[in-house]
């Protein structure tokens, strides 16, 4: 395992054919996955002239400028969609997080009386789901319609993360938790300064599970806030990208009726990305260190 | 609140507490002292209970408007009953059946396609021996699973639209004027395309961690044996990989009508519904956008109902054949 490369004796050695393939194999791969992001940042820091000019492909910008990301953040729909953006994510992850603890460390205890069914409710939400229509009459019901809250409190607990984190819980060593009884610690005391320091990776993953939920969340947007002006980034980039058209309430370099220049929408999408390429590589050494796999298994 | 709770003698029942040396006998607690004793974290599961009662159980009494012609100003009380009129308009509307074939179309491309390749994926980094070099590949695989539909949308049009590079390559090798993008016929294979793209690296996760779990001296009885690697991998690592597979398909049949909401949403216009209809977007525009609340809440149901039936089929089928499925017997 730690050694780099470790070969059990009764393992044949690699073939070079078998390496050449894999190693190309493995590189197409990566290039998948990269490229599209490289294409995206060349043309937002291409001029249109120049995007023009090449019909449209930019594989390496000539005269980079970063006139696009100076007019998405001049003010207007972009920065605000941002701001939105940005707090729902928090607070949402935040309310989430909360909500998730609270409840898996709860289910925590095996032999807890109601234990059994309440953990039940929540898992057979797993196995249905009350479709579109449904979903939305609650949410009017409630007068949630047009709040920020319509993008949080209907997703506030997933039931998969709930699981994931009550099997880690239930996994801490019960004689770790009796000690701390016996030291006087009662429940409360016991969740916040011996279980959770305990569960750091794993509450690190669930809240980057919950972060990017809440980031990318578009159809709820769509559906709830009827009202553009509370509309969050994935939505603006809808508008602008996807269907070429400056929203009302427009800002200024964007406000003439030609849809926005390709620079433009392809620094939105950067915008979109880059929180996700920004917090990504802190957490995502815990997949490795094997905390999701074994919570998945279990 | 300053009396001991003797946790540890009612979770070890039968043996004395080993720190304790005068440990009380184990006894039956009565409903209330367990009350009393688990008050604190009961209290705690309230909000989420709660959650869980309001967003996922009470929409589940919201289908009664499949039964009524629900007029919002008239709300669930005042609405008329219909019976089962809304199903049957649902099932003679040819859209709904076109929207069921394209799903069912997607769907099993998306079996073809996208089910094998994360086994694929997962085979080659577990092959792959320099460990620090797979760690880094799966960092890089994973990253796509974390970007939104309506990101993924965007870029791809970027690439495969009117003016992107896929459109230039084509053009190099004699297909000229290749908008993949806006081509009612390709659409299917563009949705498979990009889930392919988003969720492969992301679902070689478990298959590694079944691959960790196979026993490493079956490996090595078997190459004594004198079985190459085709046999090893045909042997010993694909039955490894079964039992999760087997899960993963029976998960995967529960959702078969319903593929990538967002994503088609998202490109549904740009093909037309024709072609980019599938039942939940059918739901979204003759619910919600065209205001036919009860029919589209019939369809809503009936396909919940067939997902759940699946889910409970496909289990019992895998008990029969002797894997464990979703959930033990």
């Amino acid at each position: 395992m730690t050694a780099p490369t470790a070969r059990p004796a009764w393992l044949e050695r690699p073939s070079l054919a078998g390496r050449i393939v894999k190693a190309l194999a493995v590189a197409i791969i990566l290039t998948l996955v990269v490229y599209p992001f490289l294409a995206v940042l060349s043309t937002s820091l291409a001029t249109q002239g120049e995007i023009s000019r090449k019909g449209g492909l930019v594989i390496w910008p000539d005269d980079p400028t970063l006139e696009a990301y100076r007019t998405i953040f001049s003010g207007g729909v972009v920065t605000k969609a941002l701001v939105v953006s940005i707090g729902v994510t928090v607070l949402g992850t935040l309310a989430s997080m909360v909500a998730t603890i609270m409840m898996a460390y709860g289910l925590s205890r095996k032999d807890m009386i109601g234990g059994r069914p309440i953990l039940l409710v929540a898992l057979f939400t797993m196995l249905f789901s009350a479709g579109i229509i449904p979903n939305f009459l609650v949410v009017k019901q409630l007068g949630l319609l047009n709040s920020y809250a319509s993008l949080v409190v209907p997703v506030l607990v997933s039931a998969f993360n709930l699981v994931v984190l009550r099997n880690f819980f239930v996994n801490i060593p019960q004689e770790l938790i009796d000690s701390a009884r016996i030291d006087g610690a009662g429940d409360l005391a016991i969740l916040v300064r011996l279980v959770l320091p305990l569960s750091k990776a794993v509450l690190a993953v669930i809240a980057l599970f919950y972060a990017v939920e809440y980031w990318n969340a578009f159809f709820h947007a769509l559906l709830y806030l009827s009202d553009t002006s509370k509309w969050p980034l994935a939505l603006i980039l809808r508008a602008y990208v996807l269907q070429g058209q400056p929203t009302t309430g427009s800002m200024n370099a964007m406000s003439d009726s030609l849809p926005p220049q390709e620079g433009i929408q392809m620094a939105v999408v950067i915008v979109a990305v880059v929180p996700i390429l920004l917090v990504y590589p802190f957490l995502q050494r815990y997949f490795t260190k094997g905390v999701l796999t074994g919570a998945i298994k279990g | 609140m300053t009396d001991v709770r003797p946790i540890e003698a009612d979770r070890t029942a039968g043996q004395p507490a080993p720190a304790e040396p005068q440990a009380p006998p184990v006894r039956r607690r009565t409903v209330w002292q367990r009350l009393r004793r688990d008050r604190t974290m009961l209290l705690l599961t309230v909000p989420g209970l709660l959650f869980f009662l309001v967003f996922h159980y009470v929409p589940l009494l919201g289908y009664v408007v499949a039964f009524q012609s629900y007029q919002p100003f008239l709300g669930f009380t005042q609405s008329p009953w219909v019976g089962l009129a809304n199903f049957a308009t649902t099932f003679g509307d040819p859209a709904f059946w076109s929207a069921t074939l394209n799903t069912l179309k997607i769907t099993l491309l998306q079996l073809v396609f996208f089910f094998p390749a994360p086994i694929a994926l997962a085979l080659l980094l577990n092959s792959m021996l320099s460990s620090k070099l797979r760690r880094f590949v799966q960092s890089v695989v994973y990253l796509p699973h974390f970007i939104g539909w309506v990101i993924i949308v965007s870029i791809s049009q970027e690439l495969l639209g009117g003016t992107g590079v896929v459109t230039h390559l084509l053009d190099a090798v004699g297909v000229h004027n290749a908008d993949l993008t806006n081509n009612p016929a390709f659409f299917p294979f563009l949705v498979t395309l990009q889930v392919i793209w988003k969720n492969t690296g992301w679902g070689t996760i478990i298959y590694l961690a079944a691959l960790v779990g196979i026993d490493q001296q079956l490996y090595e009885a078997a190459a004594v044996d004198g079985a190459n690697r085709w046999r090893r991998l045909w042997h010993v690592t694909l039955p490894g990989l079964m039992p999760v597979t087997i899960l993963l398909l029976i998960l995967n049949l529960g959702s078969i009508l319903s593929v990538g909401f967002e994503q088609i949403l998202l490109q549904r216009d740009n093909v037309g519904a024709d072609a980019g209809e599938v039942l939940d977007t059918y739901v979204y525009f003759h619910g919600i956008v065209d205001g036919q609340w009860g029919p589209s809440a019939a369809v809503g149901l009936v396909k919940g109902l067939i997902g759940t039936a699946l889910i409970l089929g496909a289990n019992k089928l895998a008990h029969v054949l002797g894997q464990e499925g979703v959930y033990r017997r």
